[in-house]
């Protein structure tokens, strides 16, 4: 069995408990084990790197200092939690000046990075450790009626030099995932452009505007739902398409499935076992199609 | 008007953590052009703009301005800059000096909140705790507070926080 740190971040926990229930079933059906550490905080994502930038590498550091004196990887389910803390990671391992500055940051709170660990976002872990033969295998509900529109969204993919998870223009990891459960992953226009999500709060005009093109694209492509990986891309275009209601009179009725969620399904969890009524788009459609 | 000699600002950016690129800019408008946020709000945000003023030193445009607060962190321009200008990692820098003057839009004040008060920045209610046990999830593990405010105040963001002068928006 192979063991790794799960690092859940602040929203996936305290707003989002489907996705991590989700997560946490279908991972352990495959042969994952998860372990919860004490003492990890916020990852230091894009609105604290906002307020400083040493400080979010600092606490990111931290956090892997946790896994490294647990002797684990860390596995993240949020791609804003696999950027803030890869980037560290990749950061501290190659430049030395920086890493040595980081460490005086963190000999105040005891702790010293090492470099001896992995972050790994939950898609790598399902492609390297359990990988795709042996996942296809364990499908026992393949979603063969379904297209999905994959938005993996930006922090998954970006930036490639420093995370190195997918070729950024043209990503297959995602799609391959989608397609082993069964369903279609279809192309829809600007697949891989943003969400919006980061500008909610500052800009929620221009954020809501952004995120209604996800929406109009993926409906235009046909698609039966959009699967996201990331919290926040998940809150704003399944929200969002309340607010777009509101706001430009439109509605769509797009399902947003978390890609647990349809792993799951797929791998024989019953609907009523996940927690789909922290959907404001209702799953219905979806689970007829997948019977 | 030119508010001080150009190179000065530029020089404070480049020593900064994330500014250090901004000076490989020669204005080809690829990031503007592969930018989410120019294309649906081009009046308001064009982040070739922004490198070019800061470039010529006008650090209150730069910095007391809405701008710099629109980027959405999606580093496509980062991904596609032919010159390697780290542009999303140059607007944190931005953002962390004009943070630092006193210019911090409300939403980051909450973020900077909840992460000194609980070490999270999205705190988990007392529906949500019982949610999470009525479908069997463990207990969050409590966050490493303590640590947490040992690394904070080496760096000195516990104290940037109370520097509250005023909000671009």
């Amino acid at each position: 069995m192979t063991s790794y740190a799960l690092f859940l971040g602040c929203t996936i926990p305290a707003r989002q408990p489907h996705y991590e229930l989700a997560a946490r079933k279908a991972l352990t059906k495959l042969g994952i084990e998860l372990i919860d550490l004490e003492g990890m905080t916020c990852c230091a994502p894009p609105p604290l790197q906002s307020i400083d930038l040493e400080t979010s590498l600092a606490i990111a550091a931290y956090n892997i200092c946790l896994a490294e004196e647990a002797d684990l990887n860390i596995v993240t389910l949020c791609t804003g939690c696999f950027e803030s803390l890869a980037i560290a990671n990749r950061l501290l391992k190659e430049k030395p000046q920086l890493r040595e500055k980081v460490n005086k940051i963190l000999a105040n709170a005891g702790k010293e990075f090492k470099g001896a660990k992995e972050v790994r976002h939950y898609l790598q872990v399902l492609m390297n450790d359990v990988g795709l033969n042996s996942l296809k295998q364990n499908v026992v509900k393949p979603l063969d009626k379904l297209k999905v529109a994959a938005f993996s969204g930006c922090h998954l993919l970006r930036p490639s030099e420093l995370l190195r998870f997918d070729d950024p223009e043209r990503p297959r990891i995602f799609d391959t995932l989608i397609e082993a459960l069964g369903a279609k992953s279809i192309p829809y226009k600007n697949k891989l452009r943003c969400c919006g999500g980061l500008l909610r709060g500052y800009a929620d005009d221009i954020a809501l505007a952004i995120a209604r093109d996800k929406i109009v694209n993926a409906h235009n492509a046909g698609a039966d739902c959009i699967s996201t990986l990331c919290p926040f891309c998940f809150l704003t275009l399944d929200l969002g398409q309340m607010q777009i209601k509101t706001t430009y009179k439109e509605e769509y009725n797009m399902p947003i499935i978390h890609y647990a969620e349809l792993l799951s399904l797929s791998l024989g969890v019953e609907p009523k076992e996940l927690a789909l009524d922290f959907h404001k788009v209702k799953l219905d459609k979806v689970l007829e199609k997948i019977g | 008007m030119v508010e001080e000699k150009p190179l000065d600002f530029t020089k404070e950016i480049t020593s900064r953590l994330g500014g250090e690129t901004i000076t490989h800019c020669y204005q080809c408008g690829t990031c503007a052009s592969t930018c989410p946020v120019a294309r649906t709000a081009e009046d308001r945000y064009n982040p070739r703009q922004i490198i070019r003023l800061a470039l010529l030193g006008q650090r209150e445009e730069v910095l007391k301005g809405d701008a710099i607060w629109l980027c959405a962190s999606c580093y496509s321009c980062q991904e596609r800059c032919p010159q390697k200008v780290e542009v999303t990692d140059v607007i944190y820098a931005l953002r962390n000096m004009a943070i630092r003057e006193g210019n911090i839009p409300a939403i980051y004040m909450e973020f900077a909140a909840g992460l000194l008060s609980e070490g999270r920045i999205v705190s988990i209610s007392k529906f949500l705790e019982k949610k999470r046990a009525d479908y069997g999830l463990p207990p969050l593990k409590p966050a490493g507070i303590e640590a947490l405010k040992k690394i904070l105040s080496a760096t000195g963001f516990d104290k940037i926080m109370f520097k509250k002068e005023g909000t671009p928006k």
